[in-house]
Order: C-alpha cells, then structure tokens, then sequence
C-alpha cells in the first residue's frame, strides 16, 4: 500500500466537502450519545474488571509460591499472563488514555496510573495518545508505522537492513514490553541528534529505574519468597511477561499494519479539518472480530477503529457504537478493515515479510 | 520521653518503614493497599472510607446516614463537619457535613442530610445510598466548636439544615452549658430537623427553644432578634444556615460592634453562575497570572500567550495529556457546553484545551 495521496483511485475521491462535513456531524452525534449516558454501569464495569484482575494477580502470585510443584506452575503462569494482559489492555492503556477520568477517581486517572508495563506510564502517554493519536498513519509522523525499525509501507524508502526486518518484529514480539520502553525514549531521535542528551538521560535513567523495579518484583523477590520454587517461579514470572509480550504485540499490529488500512502523507493533514481527521482515524485502523472474550483480552482494540475516532470514550461502550460507526462506513462509501484475529495477524506479517524486500521485488496488485 | 522508650520507637518505625518498603517492592507500581482494598476497604493503612450502616429518615426531605469508619478515623469534635465522596451515576462528588455523632463511639458517625431541590449528592443520600456501599471521607475538621472555657451563656441560631453542627454539640455537650437558646427557623413544625428532640429538650429545660415556621410566620431576621432573645448580646452565639442568614447575621453583630460573638458555619459550595456572556478571567494561581479570555479561547491558549508553562498534547481534547486542577470557579466544555464546577476544596481536573472560562476561574497551573 501506499500512501492514500499517492493513489490513481483515491478512496475518498467521490467524497465532496460537504459529505465530509456531513460525516464528522454524524460521528460527532454518535460520540455525544454515549459521552452523556456514561453512568453507574459504566463507573461498575471498570472497577469489576481491575477487581477481577487483581484478585487474578494476587491469587496466581500465591499459587505460584508453590510453582514447583507443576498444576501449580501451570495455573499460576496462566493466571499471571492473563492478569498482566487485562491490566496493560483494558485497564492501563485505556485508563490512561482519559476514558475513566470522568468518575473523578484519583486511582483511576489517566494522571496518576502507573502500569505494569517496563515504559513509564507519562512516556508512553506522549508517544501514545499525543503523536499516535494525533498523527495516525502519517508517513515520517506517526512512528507506529514500523516503530522505526521496519518499513510498512510502500512509500517507506527501503534499505538492505530492511531485509532482516521479520527477524526483529519477531524480537519485538518477544521483548515487546522494552520494545515499547526503546521506542517511548525516542532513541531514533538521539542517535539523529534531534533530541537533547540531558533530556534522553533523565528519560533513560527513569527507564532503567521501572525496569529495575519490575524486574526486581518478577525476578528476584518473588522466586525468592517462594523458597525452595524460586527457580520454577522465576521461569512462571519470565513466561508470564513472555506471553503478554507476544499478545500484544500481535493484537497491536492487527490495528494498522494488515492489508486495507490506509497510510497518509505529511503534507495531507495540513490544516486538516475535524471531518478529514476523522476519515484518517476511519481509514487508518482495522478491527478484529471475534467474541467477548477477545474484545476483553484486547482491552477492546478489536475495535481500532471506534477507538481511534474516540480514544477517550469508556472502552466497555465500543461495541455498542460499532454498527452505527458501520454505517456511517456504508453510507459514504468507505472501506471498514475488520478480520478474524488468525487473518489479520497474517496480514500484518506477510505486509512486514513482503516490504522487507523493495519495491519492485515486492510488487503486487493494489488491494481494493 | 526515656532515651530506652524513644530507641524502642525508632526501631519500632524503623522496622514498619522497612516493611512497607519491601511490601510496595512486592507490589510495585501498586501499594500493598490496592490489593487489601480488594477485600478489607476499612482496614488500618487504607485510604479513609467508611460503610454506610443505615440510612434513616428524619423529614420528608431529610435522612441520617449512619457510618462505621475505617481504622484511620483520627477522631472529632461536636460541631466540625467532614468531607464525604459518594459516586452518585459513576462520578465521585464531594460535599461536607457536619457531624451529629459522639466523639467516641466506636468508629460510628452519623451525618444529617437535607436533600436540596436540585443536589445530586443529597438527593442520592437522602433518597438512594444503600446500606453497605463504601463512601470515602477525610477527617474532621471546622472550628465550629465550642471554647473550652464555656461561655455563661449562649445563643444557637440556624435555619433549615443549619441545625445540624448545632445538634452535634447538643447531643453531647450540652451538660457543660448553662443558659442555652436555640432559635431555629423551618418552613413547618414538620420540617424542622430533629424537631421531636429538640422539643423534648425544651420541655426538660435544658434549652429554650424558639421555633420559627418561615411558612405562616416569615422569614427570621436580625432586627426580630431582640423580641425573642432580648439579652442577644450577652449570649455567645453560634449561627448555621443559608448565606442570607448568615449574612445578615454577621452585619447585625458587626453594626452593634460584636463581630467577635459570634461564629458563622457556612458549608454550602459556591456555585459559579455562569453568566450567559461566558469568559472571563482565568487565574494560573501557581503562576501567579491571570489572563482575560473570551468564551471560544481555551484555557490552554489564554495560559499560554499570559506565558503560563502549561501541559498540552493533540489540542483537540483527545490525548489528555493537558488536564489540570480547576481549583475555583467554573469552566465549559467547548465542545459540548457542559459547565464544571470546582467544588470546595477538592480540585477537579479539566482538559484546557477545549474549556473555555465560564466567569472567573482558578487553576492550579
């Protein structure tokens, strides 16, 4: 794919500044909707779900003082990794993105979480809600394209070093929780000289810092309190961290990299208005379907697309607006990216295998 | 304190700091709380909560919320109020009032509350709060009490729900006091608030109680004073009600130079109106700016030409990362004209990027 203005037939082409308008109205309406029927339910669904997984946490941690014991070590890791996935995806990421801030709750705010996760939660809210959001899908802007590392698209200029690029998305799956610390610091940045070096520093030391005490938590004083376990718990602790990281590195590429999803060039959004803003967010993701469970375990970016035209609306509220956001889709003529997890997952990696190579090696028929 | 006893200590807390270090390292970046609260919200070391008992009813619009505390209640004095958070529809709203309960009871309080015509916490108290659900709440505080050296005689005007600091002091403070007048004003006999209790102190002769039923006698003004209580001014008074009460009050006893007489409990919030020109004047009170704004400026643009250092992200209301305290005042949501309002004392974080001032407001930026 290339970037939407590079395109002989643009998706958007048949749509006038009126229609454009038109939509950002309806979306505007749907979002108003849901913003003033926020209420008790809601306010009870997000403290059900930190309850459900700290009481998940708390009680796979115990199980796993008993981790040599091999039932234990099974239930414990299990529990563990679903216990770190709901907290980094439905809770951290979306806490932290303004959803919950409404309830005036001072431990549930987008100011004051800190989440389990080894990038700190203020740095991974800069290049998160404040680049990402902002610049979605902008080619040399939004750095989720390839996080630096990889090319994703056909406008991205290819280099020999690009050819090991399924290696390190593999690497990045895996490491996926200091892949996100790395890429949160801007490292590209420094090496560029784009950034300050005092500034990188006191980044850098602030990394190392959560790390340190997240690896301490994981590595050291848990394996240690469990005595005689400590080494089955280490290697618990270790798979639990290994199994988030693999989770949502997949479910995070499903959001812009499988086939469909559009890219746009920086001078495109240039005094971009709120309906051409929406159209990108629209444009620019793909969902995953599937059933409750996955929307949960998703932290409900199986809805990108509802979740990139309202970042800050409660989570537990997109799959209600999915149709009416579909049919503001049908209604203008406009592609809606969605797939089963194993298809997109696919996607996204053939997209990362294929551009790993240039493009006249790569070529293929644009997709429709 | 003996060197031994004091060594004893700082090992004592030495050995709880450690503790608690290692813990959060065990928790980290939760504390040790947020997993106890899962199961024992009340215990020592929580954030102060407390769990609703009962809820009784005094009048049509009026109830007594019974409360057990947590272990971190530091105690109170008759007449101080508290702060209560309750989430009325998934929003956690504070407000204060006065305590009616005995100093040491046990960790039970007990609160009074009237339902105002359009309140949503007093409404939902009085009306909806369900026994067993936890509200939280900070220690007491307020200097509405009594001297230690008790006045020889002393006056208790209030009005409506003003009534219940003074109920507070009453109920457990009243033997230490000699010569004691309430003048308490209600629309009717059956809205006064504790009027069953109130009256039977009178008959006992504990009290003179002087009733007013605003309904068929008027509203209670100052200069009506001297005709029920002619010996006002030798009579330490203590005054709770609406601002008009007390208000007129405090001009009654500074005109007949007797300002220091008389202590004034007010607990309502001031609510901003918002005037239907908004905008205004937009104090950075950390800064030490204040800059003038129209209705369509945000705060964050305003903030930032008075050369005010403020947080910003998108400027479109999406990423959040401009979110600051609203510590007085009002302001209005842009994007869809809602009004918020900074309630006393408690700060409410807004996004400046799309508020705009709805008349003088104050952020702490």
């Amino acid at each position: 794919m290339t970037a939407l203005q590079h395109k002989p037939e643009s998706p958007v082409a048949h749509l006038a500044p009126a229609d454009v308008e038109a939509l950002a109205e309806q979306l505007d309406a749907i979002r108003l909707a849901i913003f003033e029927s926020r209420g008790a339910e809601d306010a009870a669904y997000i403290r059900r779900v930190i309850e459900v997984q700290r009481t998940l946490e708390l009680a796979s941690r115990v199980i796993l003082l008993g981790s040599l014991f091999p039932p234990a070590w099974l239930l414990g890791t299990a529990g563990l990794s679903i216990a770190k996935i709901l907290e980094n995806m439905e809770i951290g990421h979306n806490v932290m993105h303004g959803q919950w801030d409404w309830m005036r709750d001072p431990k549930i705010h987008s100011t004051t979480w800190e989440w389990d996760h080894a990038s700190p939660s203020d740095m991974w809210k800069h290049s998160h809600n404040e680049l990402h959001h902002t610049y979605t899908n902008v080619l040399g802007r939004d750095n989720d394209l390839g996080y630096g590392i990889m090319r994703v698209d056909e406008d991205q200029q290819w280099t020999p070093g690009h050819l090991l690029q399924p290696l390190w998305n593999a690497l990045n799956a895996l490491f996926f929780q200091y892949g996100i610390a790395a890429y949160d610091l801007e490292i590209g940045k420094v090496i560029s000289g784009r950034t300050s070096r005092p500034k990188f520093f006191a980044q850098g030391r602030k990394v190392l810092r959560k790390i340190g005490r997240q690896g301490l938590r994981d590595y050291v004083i848990h394996p240690l309190l469990s005595g005689p376990s400590a080494a089955t718990t280490f290697a618990a602790n270790l798979t639990a961290n290994l199994v988030r990281n693999v989770w949502t590195h997949s479910v995070i590429m499903c959001g812009h990299f499988p086939s469909g999803v559009e890219t746009f060039t920086k001078s495109s959004i240039d005094g971009e208005s709120r309906g051409e803003w929406y159209l990108r967010q629209m444009l620019g993701s793909a969902n995953i379907t599937g059933s409750p469970v996955l929307h949960l375990m998703t932290g409900n970016l199986s809805f990108q697309i509802e979740h990139h035209l309202y970042p800050d609306l409660p989570s537990n509220r997109y799959q209600e607006i999915a149709p009416q956001v579909r049919e503001v889709f049908d209604r203008f003529g406009l592609n809606y990216t969605s797939g089963p997890l194993p298809a997109q997952v696919a996607s996204a990696w053939w997209k990362i295998i294929r551009l790993s190579m240039p493009n006249d090696v790569a070529e293929r028929p644009q997709a429709a | 304190m003996r060197q031994s006893h004091h060594d004893g200590h700082m090992v004592a807390s030495a050995l709880r700091n450690r503790t608690a270090g290692l813990a959060a390292r065990l928790t980290t970046p939760l504390v040790p709380a947020d997993y106890l609260d899962l199961f024992a919200p009340l215990c020592p070391g929580a954030q102060l909560r407390a769990r609703i008992v009962e809820v009784r009813r005094e009048t049509d619009d009026a109830a007594t919320v019974v409360l057990r505390v947590g272990r971190g209640w530091a105690g109170h004095l008759p007449g101080q109020w508290v702060r209560i958070g309750v989430d009325v529809d998934g929003v956690r709203h504070w407000r204060a009032y006065s305590l009616t309960s005995p100093p040491n009871s046990d960790r039970q309080l007990s609160i009074t509350v009237k339902a105002v015509p359009d309140g949503r916490v007093s409404s939902y108290l009085v009306r909806s709060a369900v026994p067993g659900s936890i509200v939280q709440l900070d220690q007491a505080t307020g200097d509405f009490v009594l001297p230690a050296r008790r006045p020889p005689r002393s006056l208790f005007v209030t009005a409506g729900s003003g009534i219940t600091p003074v109920m507070g002091i009453l109920r457990n403070e009243l033997d230490s006091l000699e010569d004691v007048v309430v003048v308490h004003s209600a629309p009717t006999p059956n809205e006064v608030i504790f009027g069953a209790e109130l009256r039977l102190l009178a008959r006992q002769e504990r009290i003179h109680l002087v009733e007013r039923h605003t309904g068929t006698d008027g509203h209670f003004t100052p200069d009506q004073l001297i005709d029920v209580v002619p010996d006002w001014q030798d009579r330490e008074t203590w005054a709770c009600g609406p601002a008009g009460l007390t208000d007129a009050l405090e001009v009654h006893w500074s005109a007949h130079g007797l300002p220091d007489h008389l202590h004034v409990e007010r607990f309502q919030v001031e609510v901003m109106a918002a005037s239907t020109d908004d905008g205004g004047a937009i104090s950075f009170d950390r800064s030490n700016v204040t800059a003038v704004a129209g209705p369509t400026t945000p705060l964050l643009d305003a903030g930032e030409e008075a050369g005010v250092l403020l947080p910003s992200g998108c400027r479109m209301g999406i990423c959040f990362s401009c979110v600051t305290p609203l510590i007085g005042g009002a302001v209005r949501d842009m994007r869809t004209g809602a009004l918020t309002v900074a309630e006393s004392g408690r700060p409410v974080l807004i996004q400046t990027c799309i508020s705009a001032a709805a008349g003088h407001c104050h952020l702490d930026a």
